[in-house]
């Protein structure tokens, strides 16, 4: 082993059935350093966590720990953690009928009996120490996603660890939490803890990491010092292509020309569901508007309310000046708006249906129960959309849990395009997905608005934002707060309107 | 004071809000049936007789509560004490046996059926309920095979045993003539209320238990927590099997005869029981304090049916599943409610 | 490499699992006694030619459990769990049909027409499935413990109806339903089986029925947000087995001319249960194959034919049939597969190493 290293990942192979994971990838962590593993969806960063941390087994390759002669072996969770590795998963890996407490020291140590005093102590402690607000013996269902997130932070940082993996632990956190865990991770890089940090945040790599570990396709790309890596490169690193098209990409699609409609296309007032607080919105023709703010500012359940999402309690809608009830789902899509939900895998996508049936699902729902659309007329339009958004499948029969992330997003695009809305909503339509596809997805939205969409974006990133839309409802604790346009779209503008600097405005 | 109750509510945790239901609705029940039935439900011992019947369905629905707390389910219980009945009672009988190797044997068969049923649903990963339901057709066949014809045991050592009596101090009554009549209860009694203690201490208070809750909860989340989930299912089900061949045994001691019949229906009564105490099917929830309380519900019931002079014999069906349905039909309103709250 | 191909694609096919049980039985039989494919012509008590032998048996007491496979894929696909409850619903029906063909006093001549009572008892069921629909859907109760209510109430209710009396259809022409057409050697039950599956092909065909089913079995939420209405669709499906309940109860009543409540379709459920797992559909719930769930009912009543032709007595016959089922849901889990498959490749390697 190098000198000073914790960890060494030599030679790994992976492979899945039809997927070659991992091939022939190194890894070498040092103490006191924090490494990003960087590439696009796909490119193996979470195969190669998963083997570390024991849920999959390796086909090759040896993995070495500091005070270990021999390459050790680690064939379940609970083997990596014996060893010193805890990790926190992109999606919340606790139990939701546990305690707080419960959550932080289940599954550690030999003993048979637990002293469950002191265990509420000692995360009461910690819980303080990191500023989470939670109660020890609270119920981990009752708390709020972010908290949950951080407990699981919490577990780790407490276990004894020689590495910490943190699997995109950051977007579910809003910016003092991330902050916060900034905070941590250096108190832990300071003791000597070697970190591995997984992120889809450019700005977050260059916040905190010391080096980064580039893979693509499931092969090394590199490791690089962060100095000798500017962001430009690092991109045309995880793409595998020089990377020129991220550039203003507005500015090449015309301007959709409206002819003289007086109406708005989608205007509503006071619209409330459960979830949403009750508000004013209107969208034009061929109009990109975006809906902002900070996570749980209500910007997700505003949009929901529109498309009938949630049950929906008052207000009054008016599509083409006409008034009309959206009260489900069926009603908006009815009326010609469609919905990217933001958790893909929740409200988006039926995992064990082909990518075929999860094309025609949305239209098929429109046109009814009686009037199925024949084999030949799906394979059809799958095709036709497989070609046009380049979805990455082996046939239009697979399973659409098999794909990648964003090819998955890009399916339940089709699903909606599909359906011809004349307003689509698109919340979070580029999270967890490579930049490439990013990018594909952002002209896209252009070229719909160009022929006459009109189109709400929701992004939490703000320049993706702002390359896009032409109108931003800004959003603050469930309430909207202001209205951007024009020359008001900058970054600095909408971070003082978030934060409040300017109430007197919108 | 009622906004501080029902704040208090909200702040429980799923399990004891559901327990705290079930105690409630025993209580509200018992009351009732004391004051529109009349005496019989005021005298202990009509308590007792409730727990003397139904010791052996407590051990079984203790057994399948566990179970169900790790998100599985077993529908053999019933099955595994018809047979260990049955195996038992011709052991003893036919054989001139040994009461304890008779024990032994029914500790033996519950263990068995455990240890293989626990390992196809944990290590093989087949679905429980189609193991279990096969588990529940091998165990009534074979008890058809061992023997046919009801018969009744009588191994003095047995039946010594079986009338084995422990007065309880302090709640005896007086009968017409003045003379005391002590309460009692039978042996099996005494088993399913160790048993009780027992499976209540392991869950509240080991980190087996609490792997238990875990593993119900999200597997793959227990998984990540560093919990051996294979090997916390396969425990969980062959306690159950151990304490069907037990609750096997009790049930008996109970009746102390072979027969075919015997224990049927048992399954559908221990679920029903674990369900009325506060178990989700769905895993992660559950008491066994509450599923205590849900066999004594579910028996109340029965006894307050069959006194109400609904003695045909339809109406004990029909009303425990009215009772069964409106119990599900509260928790999964409350739940529901709950859910709501919070967010 | 394209015969190979073919070949793993006709080994991954969910019928391959009933199928390759049907072999493994029929051939068993074989062996032990070629007797059991005879068919034979003979004439029943009304001197109607009618065929019997062991094939026929199945076919006829096959119908039953491959009519309320259907329902129940459906339940389980759309509900990830299983209703427990359609023997007792069986015994509801038949109890109707038989309350309005004879009357309260038990009339020997048929009160209304046959098909009245069948629409009445067909109503009764869908009903009764409409009730266990709106407990899982709307209530959110796991269906095995919401059936359970009506397992548990189900002949009980059915005694009720009858005052606990067992009516007897003395009118010949009820008998053709469970039994034989005039001249027509074949048993009625299997037609109607066949204009069952018929049915449901056509609604399979004609509707979006599988894919919705499919959709909110998979993946409520999203299908929610996809403009269905899971919960109707999961009452549909209860309402469909419904009414494949119906359609039981009228060959069972027929078959017997009565009804015992406490017997009639007993353990259907278990059976219907593992007719489902058995054709390799999913028991919690998702893709389904109505056609490998009406093999798979097919295969459980060979089973249980070919028992009693070994004298097995009905009682012990569930012993037997839970060692099948046992070794049949081993041999196809994953884990067991996986090993299999692995071992296999193993030694096909050092062959080629060998060489």
């Amino acid at each position: 082993m190098r000198e000073n290293a914790v960890l060494e990942m030599k030679g790994i192979y992976k492979e899945f059935p039809g997927v070659k994971a991992l091939q022939n990838v190194d890894f070498f962590l040092n103490k006191g350093e924090i490494h990003a593993l960087m590439g696009e969806n796909g490119a193996g960063k979470s195969t190669l966590i998963k083997v570390l941390t024991g849920v999959y087994a390796k086909d090759k390759g040896d993995i070495f720990l500091a005070g270990h002669e021999k390459a050790v072996a680690i064939h379940s969770p609970q083997d990596a953690q014996k060893l010193g590795i805890s990790t926190v998963y992109q999606e919340i890996t606790l139990c939701p009928n546990l305690t707080v407490a419960e959550n932080m020291y289940i599954g550690r140590g030999d003993n048979v009996l637990q002293n469950w005093k002191k265990m509420n102590e000692d995360a009461g402690k910690l819980l303080t120490e990191l500023d989470i607000p939670a109660k020890p013996t609270q119920q981990l269902g009752t708390c709020s996603i972010a908290v949950q997130q951080m407990v699981a932070i919490a577990r780790a940082v407490d276990m004894d660890c020689s590495v910490l993996i943190l699997d995109e632990p950051t977007s579910s956190l809003d910016e003092q939490e991330v902050a916060k865990l900034f905070k941590l991770m250096r108190d832990l890089k300071a003791k000597g803890v070697g970190i591995i940090f997984v992120t889809h945040f450019l700005d977050q790599v260059y916040e905190v990491c010391d080096k980064i570990t580039v893979l693509r396709d499931g092969q090394l790309v590199g490791e690089y010092e962060i100095e000798n890596l500017p962001r430009v490169q690092l991109v045309s690193k995880m793409l595998g292509k020089d990377f020129d098209d991220m550039s203003d990409i507005k500015s090449e699609n015309k301007k959709y020309e409206a002819q003289g409609e007086k109406d708005h296309l989608y205007e509503a007032s006071g619209l409330a569901s459960v979830a949403a607080n009750p508000f004013d919105f209107y969208i034009n023709k061929g109009e990109v508007n975006g809906f902002t703010g900070l996570l749980g500012s209500g910007r997700s359940e505003s949009v929901r309310a529109i498309f009938g999402a949630d049950r929906v309690i008052g207000g009054e809608v008016k599509k083409n000046g006409k008034t009309v009830k959206i009260k489900k789902p069926i009603d908006a899509m009815k009326n010609g708006i469609a919905y990217l939900p933001e958790d893909r895998k929740i409200d988006g996508i039926v995992a064990d249906l082909s990518v075929r049936e999860n094309i025609i699902l949305a239209l098929q729902v429109l046109k009814g129960f009686f009037k199925p659309i024949s084999k030949a007329e799906s394979l059809k339009f799958a095709d036709e959309f497989i070609k046009l958004l380049e979805i990455k499948t082996a046939s239009t029969e697979t399973p659409i849990g098999s794909l990648s992330g964003g090819n998955q997003q890009k399916v339940i695009l089709a699903r909606w395009l599909l359906t011809h809305p004349d307003y689509l909503i698109l919340d979070e339509p580029t999270r967890g997905i490579d930049v490439g596809t990013k990018v594909e997805i952002q002209k896209l939205v252009l070229k719909l608005a160009s022929e006459g969409t009109a189109v709400t974006f929701i992004s939490s990133e703000t320049d993706e934002m702002l390359r896009t839309c032409s109108r931003l409802v800004v959003m603050r604790d469930g309430h909207v707060v202001g209205e951007l346009k024009d020359d008001e779209l900058t970054q600095s503008k909408i971070m003082s309107t978030i934060a409040g600097g300017e109430k007197n405005e919108g | 004071m009622f906004k501080k109750l029902s704040d208090k509510i909200k702040g429980l945790s799923d399990t004891n809000l559901l327990l705290f239901i079930t105690i409630v609705v025993f209580f509200v029940m018992y009351l009732c049936a004391i004051i529109f039935m009349g005496k019989g439900f005021t005298k202990p011992q009509n308590f007792f007789n409730i727990l003397n019947d139904k010791a052996a369905l407590i051990i079984l629905s203790c057994g399948l509560s566990l179970v169900m707390i790790t998100g599985s389910i077993d529908i053999s219980v019933g099955g595994i004490t018809g047979l260990v009945t049955m195996c038992c009672a011709v052991y003893l009988d036919y054989k001139g046996g040994n009461v304890f190797v008779s024990m032994l044997i029914a500790i033996a068969i519950g263990l068995a059926f455990g240890l293989f049923q626990g390992y196809l649903i944990a290590y093989l990963d087949i679905q429980p309920f189609i193991v279990t339901l096969a588990g529940m057709f091998f165990a009534r066949g074979m008890t058809t095979i061992v023997h046919t014809n009801p018969f009744n045991v009588e191994n003095p050592a047995f039946v010594a045993l079986k009338e084995a009596r422990i007065n309880v101090p302090l709640m005896g009554t007086y009968n017409k003539r003045g003379e005391y009549v002590p309460a009692y209860v039978e042996i099996g009694v005494i088993v399913a209320i160790l048993v009780v203690i027992v499976l209540f201490a392991i869950l509240k208070w080991t980190r087996l238990g609490r792997a238990f809750y875990a593993v119900g909860g999200n597997k793959q989340s227990a998984l990540m927590l560093g919990i051996n989930v294979k090997r916390t299912k396969f425990i969980a089900h062959v306690i159950c099997g151990l304490l069907s061949g037990i609750g096997g045994y009790v049930y008996f001691l109970h009746v102390g005869s072979g027969a075919v019949t015997h224990a049927s229906g048992a399954e559908m009564n221990a679920i029903a029981s674990s369900i009325i105490g506060g178990t989700m099917l769905t895993g992660g929830v559950g008491n066994i304090i509450g599923t205590f309380f849900g066999v004594l519900s579910l028996s109340t019931i029965q006894n307050i049916v069959s006194s109400a002079g609904l003695d045909k014999a339809w109406w004990t069906g029909i009303t425990v599943a009215a009772m069964l349905c409106i119990f599900l039909v509260v928790q999964s309103v409350v739940m529901s409610r709950k859910k709501k709250n919070s967010k | 490499m394209k015969a190979k191909a073919i070949f793993s694609k006709i080994i991954k096919n969910q019928i391959m699992i009933p199928l390759v049980a049907l072999l493994i039985l029929a051939l068993f039989n074989l062996i032990v006694d070629p007797s059991f494919f005879k068919i034979s012509m003979g004439l029943n008590s009304l001197g109607n030619p009618v065929l019997s032998g062991y094939l026929i048996t199945i076919l006829d007491c096959g119908s039953e459990l491959a009519i309320l496979a259907i329902g129940m894929t459906l339940v389980t696909a759309a509900s990830g769990g299983q209703d427990i409850s359609v023997g007792a619903s069986i015994a509801i029906a038949g109890s109707v049909m038989l309350r309005m063909l004879c009357g309260r006093n038990g009339s020997r001549e048929l009160l209304v027409p046959i098909f009245v009572a069948f629409i009445v008892a067909l109503i009764v069921a869908m009903a009764f499935g409409a009730f266990n629909g709106v407990l899982v859907a709307s209530f959110k109760i796991q269906p095995m413990i919401a059936t359970l209510i009506l397992f548990t109430a189900g002949r009980s209710i059915a005694a009720w109806i009858n005052n606990n009396e067992l009516p007897i259809v003395y009118d010949e022409s009820y008998a053709v339903f469970g039994g034989f057409i005039p001249g027509i050697p074949i048993p009625t039950p299997a037609f109607i089986a066949v204009i069952c599956f018929i049915i449901t092909a056509l609604v399979l065909k004609f509707t979006s029925l599988g894919l919705f089913v499919q959709s909110v079995g998979i993946n409520e939420k999203s299908a929610r947000v996809n403009g269905l209405n899971p919960e109707a669709i999961k009452i549909l499906t209860f309402v469909i087995l419904g009414a494949c309940v119906a359609v039981c109860a009228l060959i069972k009543t027929s078959r017997l001319m009565t009804i015992n409540y406490s017997v009639i379709a007993k353990d259907i459920e278990m059976d219907a249960i593992l007719a489902v797992a058995l054709g390799g559909n999913a028991l919690s719930g998702g893709k389904f194959n109505i056609t490998a769930s009406i093999l798979g009912a097919y295969v459980i009543q060979a089973l249980t034919t070919t028992l009693y032709k070994f004298q097995v007595p009905s009682a012990a016959l569930s012993a037997y049939k839970a060692i099948v089922v046992i070794l049949l849901v081993v041999f196809s889990s994953d884990t067991v597969r996986g090993w299999i498959s692995k071992n296999l490749k193993f030694g096909a390697k050092k062959e080629v190493k060998n060489v």
